[in-house]
């Protein structure tokens, strides 16, 4: 087992994931300060629009407290999601001439682009961080977890993205059909709206969405300790296991399916 | 000769490599949800049994043509493809690439595409970082590292990825053509990096290419690939032969009645009153052999056969190149030579004595003319007629001139 996972972080492996990510780092900011603003510039303009909207016209953001802080960071992570996923699908295909010429582990690419997203988004959390000190948000020391919802959230992140790229070497219509699945997840999870106001007829399913137990752990560790949380709405920790099993069970299929289809890639492309 | 294990560096047995080709190929959830039935599939067979052993320090050449399955048997060695059947086992580390400067960036600098393709390559940037300035001073690009590698001109960053590809730590090397990178200068000096590994015969070099000249200079033994098959393994100077057999099968070219057909006009016209039969190429000694070296004489007979009596007839040969370009084109009103054609088989000979056409397969033409020159009695264009042979050199015809310098 030790040997396995030995041979899985060899350093050769490491160095190649780093290269990846620090080529597409210096692509994306190639020299420029402007680089990095356009990608902000994403979650910014939506947040402007969304919190002109739900502040002014339909109001939905006046019972939450620090409403802008809660609406950004529920932003931040929702870009990540998409920038990691839809990253992640065109992980395979976009590397077609590498992988037709050279025999690397395929997995490295996948990982490689999620962790290119999770740049991305450090930079967009510091962001998050400057408008909570702006809002008076204040800080407790629950924050200090926060960072294991992140890495859960990379972790689902990361086994869509294997699901998504291997299927996307064989279904090219992919990417239209995950444009629509990621509205519907938009408007699934509470990103702009709280978990609060869902009728309790369909909370509990609400509830036991991955990226709702994500986006209310995160806003209650950092934010307001009102959030109401997937284990909040289950009164225990059910609300948390429900989830992970989620993420578990997709992470099993994905990882299957693409170390079944992976040695085919070179052909396929 | 007995071998011992460790003496072998890859060792390949019964190689089977199937391509399943779908007789439409559907690559959307739409068309697999349209259509239920189970895709039909053509197998088309790229490797069938190939088993071969390949020595520690040897210098092992691959050849075939086009589509004959040698990039398939490369991309298996190389570990991109998996065989449909057979074993593979590599004794030692193996360069797992193909081509030179995979994952290269023209938006990115010089030294971070080391970096990047270094890895790429399976080297860790502390092993990238100790070899730097070594990939750098043999690539001799030490002024242009800080630059975009788009704004290197081609044969700069082939030299950087072949200085990269030279540091790679592998007991074996797969190199597909890539000796004929960079100008001149740094061929010589990619030769002489080849003639080192050669002598300290601690790498194992597996080396594919057409020219035969590089594989009967640096390969002890090499295989044919012909239709998917081992077609010959040996001594690369007889696989040089070999190959050369199967790309010119036919010393001479017979014309067949089925090129009479009026639909092939780029192949046959005029009147038809003569047509040619056959065509055949000699050699210096009068032998048949339509690859011809530089600096011989050839002679190249045309076999008629006329219908009628036929007077003051004018032949005239074109030889030309792929691109349709005219290289050499004699007629016998030149030198007013008289043809007067009785019905019947007739034969004209044109001799060349000293061959002073650059390398390459040539297309030859052939027409017999009235005197006039205004009809047509019979055109043909041959494919691959003849080829030449012979150091490569700049233009389509070589005639060394004597210099004087004053």
């Amino acid at each position: 087992m030790t040997e396995l996972i030995k041979n899985y972080f060899k350093p050769s492996n490491i160095s190649l994931i780093r290269e990846l990510v620090a080529s597409d780092f210096k692509l994306r900011y190639q020299g420029s300060v402007l680089g990095y603003l356009w990608s902000l510039l994403r979650p910014l303009f939506m947040f402007g629009v969304l919190y002109i909207v739900f502040t002014h016209v339909i109001r939905v953001g006046d019972k939450v407290p620090y409403y802008p802080s809660y609406l950004l960071l529920g932003l931040v992570l929702w870009t990540f999601f998409i920038e990691s996923t839809v990253g992640g699908m065109n992980a395979i295909t976009g590397h077609g001439d590498m992988i037709r010429k050279v025999s690397i582990p395929k997995y490295l690419i996948v990982i490689s682009t999620m962790l290119s997203a999770f740049v991305n988004f450090s930079l967009n959390m510091v962001v998050v961080l400057i408008f909570m000190i702006f809002g008076h948000v204040p800080f407790t020391l629950t924050i200090l977890l926060a960072p294991l919802v992140i890495i859960e959230l990379m972790i689902f992140n990361l086994v869509i993205s294997f699901l998504l790229s291997a299927l996307y070497v064989k279904f090219r219509d992919l990417s239209h059909i995950w444009d629509v699945v990621l509205q519907a997840l938009f408007y699934a999870a509470p990103i702009i709206y709280s978990l609060a106001i869902v009728p309790k007829s369909i909370i509990k399913i609400d509830a036991i969405d991955p990226m709702t137990q994500i986006f209310q752990d995160m806003r209650y560790l950092m934010i307001t300790k009102k959030t109401l949380t997937s284990e909040g709405v289950f009164h225990s920790l059910v609300g948390l296991i429900i989830p992970l099993v989620i993420i578990a069970a997709i992470g099993l299929f994905s990882v299957w399916y693409f170390k079944k289809s992976s040695p085919k890639f070179a052909e396929d492309l | 000769m007995k071998k011992n294990n460790k003496d072998i560096a890859l060792s390949i047995k019964g190689i089977y490599k199937d391509f399943l080709l779908p007789h439409e190929r559907k690559n959307s959830l739409k068309e697999y949800a349209l259509h239920f039935s189970k895709p039909s599939y053509e197998k088309q067979h790229a490797l069938e049994d190939i088993s071969f052993e390949v020595q520690r320090g040897e210098f092992f050449g691959i050849v075939g043509r086009n589509g004959s399955g040698k990039s398939t048997l490369l991309k298996i060695i190389g570990g991109i493809y998996q065989p449909t059947k057979g074993s593979i086992n590599v004794n030692g580390t193996l360069t797992p690439f193909i081509e030179l400067g995979i994952g290269f960036n023209p938006e990115l600098s010089g030294r971070d595409n080391v970096y990047l393709n270094g890895a790429i390559l399976g080297l860790t940037r502390k092993e990238t970082q100790n070899k730097y300035q070594e990939i750098v001073g043999f690539a001799e690009l030490e002024n242009f590292m800080d630059q975009k590698l788009k704004n290197y001109s081609s044969g700069m960053s082939v030299r950087l990825a072949f200085s990269i590809a030279m540091q790679a730590h592998n007991d074996i090397l797969l190199i597909d053509e890539v000796l004929a990178v960079g100008d001149e200068r740094f061929q010589r000096k990619s030769l002489e990096v080849f003639e080192q590994i050669k002598k300290e015969k601690k790498k194992t070099v597996i080396f594919v290419s057409h020219d035969m000249q590089t594989i009967q200079q640096f390969c002890d033994r090499a295989m044919v690939i012909h239709d998917s098959k081992l077609h010959f393994i040996g001594d690369s100077a007889r696989a040089a032969m070999e190959y050369k057999k199967l790309n010119f099968p036919d010393t001479v070219q017979e014309i067949t009645s089925d090129e009479y057909d009026s639909s092939r006009k780029d192949q046959r016209q005029g009147t038809g009153r003569a047509r040619i039969t056959k065509y055949e190429v000699l050699d210096e000694k009068g032998k048949q052999d339509n690859i011809i070296s530089f600096g011989k004489s050839f002679s190249i007979k045309f076999h008629y056969e006329t219908y009628e009596d036929l007077d003051n007839l004018v032949f005239g040969v074109s030889i030309k190149d792929k691109d349709g370009k005219a290289i050499y084109g004699p007629n016998t009103k030149e030198t007013n030579e008289k043809i007067n054609f009785k019905k019947g088989e007739h034969v004209v000979t044109m001799t060349v004595n000293e061959n002073v056409i650059s390398p390459g397969v040539y297309v030859i033409e052939a027409g017999l003319f009235d005197e006039t020159q205004t009809i047509c009695h019979d055109y043909v264009k041959i494919k691959n007629a003849i080829t030449f042979v012979g150091l490569e050199r700049h233009g389509y015809v070589y005639v060394q001139p004597k210099w004087t310098i004053e």
